[in-house]
């Protein structure tokens, strides 16, 4: 268990190792505040719709699954990336009515960038990991809260960065969005460097 | 404005709020959405099915490619291609039938030509076996010269899928060829490479007793049973190892190869 | 048409998906490890944006605001499965290669983006050619980072060897670096910079100046 927890903080890491979410990424780690937030809702989402995904397709969608109803024929693994978004969408839905009711002040801060949890690749991509490495439910848990901790570790690490750099003395055309792809560039290469960490 | 005409024209003329129109356009987009994928899933699956098996042929070529002097002996037994046969895995018989096309996973996963393996047996984490396997054969002068073994099992995050060349004594090998394998690319993946699956060639899988003993070890091998590891991919590592324990053992084709070994082809 | 052809051109440089839009990245950068790859990819894009903005533009004024997330993400993921499907039928190398890549542009921010922000709201004909655009922009990126990455990691150019290789007796070293993720990352940040370089109106404004010895801010 420890092994996936360290290598989805560390050597799996969705936004560093594999790149997913990255849009999301550039464009809300402006501020460590919003980065932070962000990153705690993308660590509910995680946590929650990874092992949900998990029962549903060990129960429904894999080859084979549907043979507690007597169909073991039946392999619906086609539909796992539509079935996935609708439980992600859910989900999202749902954090929105809860921050709106206890913490509006972020919900405000996030703007359209909760709503667009429901297509980060990081989400998704989450789940098709999951799938792919055949996590039993309980693996599922670890690995989503897991992965949800590393791509909030990135953004909010990236977040500082670029909180240091609005003060420095950049070229006109590399200020901003530039830097930040540079940026990125360079934590990936760091995070690469714990590669081998996890047997 | 003259009454919108027909059914069709009624329901598009509701306001987007109504939630019979909302029920209505989810269920036709649902419905244009799975005719579109099933057209196109059952048009296209003849050439796919094709192509996967031109995929399987030429890695089946390549691995008789990889044995240097194989081609010369298939030329002088005037064969091209190996020869495949149906095993059944239980008893190690050979079945007569078309052993062309046979796909194992499917097989397997079906419940009647399929069996689930108990779990002190499944040391490469399958879940089910197929009752029935294809196994392919360079035949010379009555006896088995070559024989392919296809094999499968549970990797770090993958199933890895391998062919596994037996030489005549149906215990030294003559090649391991990697054909599908999902594990961490620049570590596990390495087993996928040409340079680690030179490593193979020569290794014995059981020992004089009969005990299988072959590993794929951490570090460097040092008797005639290991294969050097890939340093950060010991799991990968110990997904082909079981997957060779499990298929050479009881429950793979240990039974067929000890009938081949007693009574050579028959 | 003088009207409508610069929904088709502002992508391409003016407002790229990628250098300005910040959309489409996260595909962009593991299939850009060679040429052929992307462009595959950029073709797969295309196809899907376009039809998607097709057929998103054509009901848009029958789509219920509650559902209009889930049934453009239906559309969308029927064109992509129908591409993938295409593609392991008449590509089957290549498809292998871009495995779960041609899944994710169903998540992919540019078809959701252009679908939500612009073919639910214009006709089909400018839709089409906005999504055509922004498409090629999206391509556009990919096909001069590819090169880049191919070339000099690999000294070949969609497969064909361009640069004698060092190991080969020639004198090219392949840099290992245009082989990792990250490469793409500093191509995309340079070529951002000379985007903005060359359209200044593009560029950030920065949110503090430095002030010189004297007091005065420093331009």
């Amino acid at each position: 268990m420890t092994e996936i927890l360290l290598a989805a903080i560390l050597t799996d890491n969705l936004a560093l190792s594999f790149f997913l979410g990255i849009c999301t990424f550039l464009a809300v780690s402006q501020r460590i505040s919003t980065a932070l937030g962000l990153g705690i809702a993308v660590i509910v989402v995680q946590g929650v719709t990874v092992p949900v995904n998990a029962l549903i397709h060990a129960y429904l969608l894999a080859p084979g699954a549907l043979h507690w109803i007597g169909l073991p024929e039946i392999d619906l693994s086609f539909l796992r990336i539509i079935v996935f978004i609708g439980v992600i969408a859910a989900m999202v839905q749902l954090m929105e009515l809860l921050l709106d009711r206890f913490v509006p002040v972020l919900r405000r801060a996030l703007g359209v960038f909760l709503p667009l949890i429901t297509v980060n690749c990081a989400i998704l991509g989450g789940s098709l990991f999951m799938v792919e490495r055949r996590y039993d439910p309980l693996e599922a848990v670890v690995w989503g809260i897991g992965s949800g901790i590393g791509w909030a570790l990135a953004i909010t690490a990236f977040a500082a960065i670029r909180e240091r750099l609005r003060h420095a003395d950049m070229p006109e055309g590399l200020r901003g969005l530039g830097g930040a792809f540079i940026v990125t560039g360079l934590m990936s290469l760091g995070f690469s460097g714990f590669g081998g960490l996890v047997q | 404005m003259p009454e919108p005409q027909g059914i069709w024209g009624r329901f598009l003329a509701r306001p987007n709020e109504d939630p019979v129109k909302a029920l209505g356009m989810a269920g036709l987009v649902a419905l244009g959405a799975a005719l579109t994928v099933s057209t196109a899933a059952t048009l296209l699956e003849p050439r796919q099915a094709a192509n996967l098996e031109a995929a399987r042929a030429a890695r089946r070529q390549a691995m008789v490619d990889a044995l240097p002097g194989l081609r010369v002996v298939m030329e002088e037994a005037g064969v091209t291609e190996l020869q495949s046969r149906l095993v059944e895995l239980e008893s190690g018989r050979v079945l007569p039938g078309d052993a062309s096309g046979f796909e194992a996973e499917p097989t397997a996963r079906d419940a009647e030509t399929g069996i689930d393996l108990p779990p002190e047996a499944d040391i490469a984490g399958l879940g089910r076996r197929e009752r029935v396997a294809a196994v392919h054969l360079l035949e010379r002068d009555g006896a088995p010269a070559l024989v392919v073994l296809p094999m499968r099992g549970t990797g770090y995050q993958s199933t890895i899928h391998a062919l596994l060349a037996l030489e005549a004594d149906l215990d030294t090998v003559a090649a391991l060829t990697v054909t599908e394998q999902g594990e961490t690319p620049g570590l596990g993946a390495q087993i996928e490479r040409a340079d680690w699956q030179a490593l193979w060639p020569g290794r014995r899988i059981a020992d004089d007793s009969g005990t299988i003993r072959i590993e794929v070890v951490r570090g460097a091998a040092s008797t005639p049973y290991e294969v050097d590891g890939i340093s950060g991919a010991t799991r990968t590592g110990n997904g082909v190892t079981a997957m060779l324990r499990f298929w050479m053992g009881p429950w793979g084709y240990g039974p067929f190869l000890d009938r081949l070994a007693r009574e050579g082809m028959g | 048409m003088r009207r409508l052809s610069h929904h088709l051109t502002d992508p391409l440089i003016r407002s790229n998906p990628v250098t300005l839009q910040i959309l489409g990245i996260c595909s962009a950068l593991a299939v850009t490890t060679a040429l052929a790859t992307a462009l595959t990819m950029a073709a797969a894009l295309i196809f899907v944006l376009c039809a998607s903005a097709a057929i998103i533009s054509t009901i848009r004024r029958h789509i219920p605001h509650a559902i209009r997330l889930i049934l453009q993400i239906t559309i969308i993921a029927t064109l992509v499965i129908v591409t993938d499907e295409v593609l392991r039928a008449y590509a089957f190398e290549i498809s292998q290669r871009l495995s779960i890549f041609v899944g994710l542009i169903v998540t992919n921010c540019i078809v959701l983006g252009r679908a939500e922000s612009f073919a639910m709201h214009h006709p089909v004909g400018p839709s089409v050619l906005d999504a055509l655009g922004n498409a090629l922009g999206y391509g556009l990126v990919l096909m001069i980072v590819a090169t880049i990455r191919e070339l000099f990691g690999t000294g070949r150019l969609l497969g064909v060897p361009m640069l004698p290789l060092a190991e080969q007796g020639g004198w090219f070293e392949p840099l290992r670096l245009m082989q990792l993720a990250p490469s793409a990352f500093f191509i995309i940040g340079l070529l951002v910079w000379a985007i903005r370089a060359a359209r200044p109106e593009q560029a950030e404004r920065p949110e503090h100046r430095l002030l010189s010895r004297r007091g005065e801010a420093r331009p």
